[in-house]
């Protein structure tokens, strides 16, 4: 063999898709065809270019995880507290500490920073040690309410007669309990696979086995549809129409609850459950179904006892992906599930969820404070639960894919 | 003679069953349609009375509740600007990531597996992630740190504008161009490829002048389905570059803009008075539906199209 005089032979191993050194796999290059001309060096550079590229998904992914948790990692190293009443630095030690520390003690945002002078800084510096010395008499006021405690076990605050759950970010003594958000969040999570799961699954049965294929052609696109509403859309449906009219069918007090929200956010994931578990089903092979109809099987039950255990995995991975949809969901629990973040097992009480909490709550959230990084918490957490989620329902329905084209 | 006869009646017992969940299933599915009917009807009806030509001109005055004098052209300026925005990022991004999937990987080598993964998963990452992430990698790292560079005196970069907006759906739509031109560049018949091969044309040239050209209806198809996926989301603009009001027409790619998403959210839970804010909500919802289902038909009628036209070839 002639030497390639480009790439040079150390970096050879960047060459795409060709294997010298295993015989077997040298022919099969690009669809069977080995490259049988030297990489012109443009072409090399083309392809090394469009490598790269694609290696874009993989780096937002990181990026996002990285980023989320960038503004949350002062929580989690403990930098900042949230403590109602704050050490104070003594005036004179104002020029001793660094602009960025003064300007989080100061609470203010960086533009205000910037544009104040010195003696302003200093004022509002003597302001704060006043304020320090009326502070409430309150046991709670010097507790660092971000502590792991105070986010995930009960508490007793002052005022209350048991230890209790609370999310109540904007008050004197902010209180981050996060499992009121967590369990509205699943509540209404669950309402709407409830609701969601059984009518996108018979769906699938109906579309990818028993419809007349003509009919099939239209209804697969139609729901397709559905998934095409904007979920502002969603949520401004069950905010003016549904919540009235579940209400006067139901009769329950509080007009948007996690119940109107849950069927709304059903509405979101049977577009998403169903395509998964149309497509699950219908890549089961065809001679499944043929052989159960050669038995004397009824269309009905060859798809209820033949296709819908061999495509269970997909089904399992439909529910899995639909759950991660549903847990994410913004719009539409922001709209319809009247964000009070009571702890409840009811679902006709209103609930808040994580990502509710996350858009009404940031805009407001002083930058770069204590309500600022949990809030990116909890986002950190929440991309965790959906990530998982996806992963174990994407490895589900690869593995099932395998396993149906193997038997073909 | 008995054994056939009760053959025969049992299978009968199992058809009345298999016909009644024949019918229960083919009820889910009318239901499913039947909420997609009532949703757009409703919207259409009660947005058609309001909609007008004035309506979809004009510039809004701070009192947007007020229906005499609202308007809704600054959102729909807004959202079609960063839809356009982003759709200039993500198409060359998702169309070469597609092309290494198809045309280049290795089928069964780790890199491959994990951009798999990756789109996989980036295309179920929370909308609202996407705002957190917009927010403090865009504007907090990217923006921040280039006023520092550039030595803005008052932040231009670092503070949520079109352009970041943009990037942050950008991102999210990533999978859905991967997916749509994957599809496209699979449906491209081989002996196309080979025939151009045979002919003398390196790879490169044989995807730039024979598989893109082909696969053109499907890419187009991921574009469109990216942008009306995108002109509907509100939560990742939230944080990135959407305003409440904002008087005049975004200029530049570092201002702010009104949405029509966000307009939707904003009536329907700011309005102090539903009673009249309800038509102009009704007709916002209208045009906003206008557009992203416009977009979707028309990315369902070319994907159709593809398939049946893929059917033929193989």
């Amino acid at each position: 063999m002639k030497p390639r005089w480009f790439p040079p032979r150390p970096l050879e191993f960047l060459l795409v898709s060709q294997n010298q050194t295993d015989p077997e796999k040298r022919t099969q290059g690009w669809m069977g065809i080995r490259r049988g001309h030297q990489a012109h060096p443009i072409e090399w550079l083309a392809e090394r270019f469009i490598f790269l590229v694609s290696l874009t998904a993989i780096l937002m992914v990181f990026l996002i995880f990285a980023f989320v948790l960038r503004e949350a990692l002062p929580l989690l190293t403990g930098e900042v507290s949230s403590a109602a009443v704050q050490p104070v630095i003594p005036v004179a030690d104002m020029d001793k500490i660094p602009a960025e520390k003064l300007r989080l003690y100061l609470e203010l945002t960086p533009q205000q920073f910037a544009t104040m002078d010195h003696d302003t800084k200093k004022l509002l510096m003597e302001t704060k040690v006043e304020g320090a010395q009326d502070a409430p008499d309150n046991k709670d006021a010097k507790i660092n309410t971000i502590e792991w405690r105070y986010l995930l076990f009960p508490y007793q605050w002052s005022g209350y007669d048991k230890p209790v759950y609370i999310w109540q970010p904007v008050s004197d003594i902010k209180k981050y309990n996060i499992i009121p958000i967590v369990i509205g969040s699943l509540k209404i999570t669950l309402v709407s696979l409830v609701f969601a799961v059984p009518l996108a699954l018979a769906a699938a049965i109906f579309v990818s086995q028993l419809a007349p294929p003509k009919l099939k052609e239209i209804i697969k696109p139609a729901i397709e549809l559905l998934s095409g509403i904007p979920s502002v859309v969603a949520g401004f449906f069950a905010l003016i129409i549904m919540a009235t009219v579940l209400q006067k069918i139901f009769g329950y007090e509080s007009r948007l609850n996690a119940f109107v929200a849950g069927i709304a956010l059903g509405f979101a994931i049977i577009p998403v459950v169903f395509s998964i578990a149309e497509d699950a089903l219908t890549s089961v092979p065809h001679n499944f179904t043929q052989a159960a109809l050669a038995l004397g099987a009824s269309r009905w039950q060859a798809a209820w006892q033949v296709v819908l255990p061999a495509a269970l995995p997909g089904v399992f991975a439909a529910i899995v992906l639909g759950f991660g949809r549903a847990i994410g969901e913004t719009m539409i629990v922001l709209m319809a599930s009247g964000n009070a973040s009571i702890m409840s097992g009811n679902i006709f009480d209103s609930a808040r969820t994580i990502t509710a909490t996350i858009a009404a709550e940031l805009a407001e959230a002083v930058f770069g404070g204590d309500h600022y990084r949990i809030l990116f918490l909890i986002g950190a957490l929440l991309f965790l639960v959906t990530f998982l989620s996806n992963m174990a329902g994407e490895m589900v329905m690869q593995r099932l894919k395998g396993k149906l084209e193997g038997k073909k | 003679m008995s054994a056939p006869n009760s053959i025969d009646f049992r299978t009968k017992q199992f058809r009345a069953g298999s016909f009644f969940f024949t019918g229960l299933t083919g009820l889910a599915t009318v239901l499913i349609l039947a909420i997609l009917a009532i949703i757009l009807t409703d919207v259409i009806f009660n947005g058609w009375r309001t909609l007008s030509w004035h309506f979809v001109s004009s510039i809004p005055t701070k009192d947007f509740f007020d229906r005499h004098t609202t308007g809704v052209l600054p959102m729909i300026i807004g959202t079609a600007s960063r839809v356009i925005v982003m759709t200039v990022f993500v198409l060359p991004v998702g169309v070469i990531t597609a092309v290494y999937l198809t045309e280049y990987a290795p089928n069964s080598s780790m890199v491959t597996r994990i951009i798999r993964a990756a789109v996989n998963n980036l295309a179920g990452v929370p909308s609202i992630v996407f705002g957190l992430f917009g927010l403090g990698f865009f504007i907090n790292f990217v923006g921040k740190n280039l006023d520092a560079a550039l030595h803005n005196p008052t932040a231009v970069w670092g503070q949520p504008s079109i352009i970041w907006a943009s990037l942050t759906l950008a991102v999210m739509t990533l999978p859905v161009v991967i997916v749509a031109t994957e599809e496209a560049l699979k449906a491209v018949p081989q002996g196309l490829r080979e025939a151009s091969l045979a002919l003398g044309a390196t790879k490169l040239k044989t995807i730039i002048k024979i598989v893109l050209p082909q696969a053109m209806p499907g890419i187009l198809t991921g574009g469109i389905l990216a942008v009306s996926r995108a002109a509907g989301e509100v939560a990742p603009i939230l944080f990135t570059g959407v305003a409440y009001y904002m008087g005049s027409l975004p200029q530049h790619l570092t201002d702010r803009f009104m949405d029509l998403g966000y307009h939707v959210f904003v009536l329907s839970t700011q309005s102090t008075n539903i009673e009249q804010t309800e038509p102009i909500l009704y007709a916002t919802v209208l045009v906003l539906l206008l557009l992203t289902f416009a977009l979707n038909l028309v990315a369902i009628f070319i994907r159709a199209n593809m398939r049946r036209k893929m059917r033929s070839l193989h």
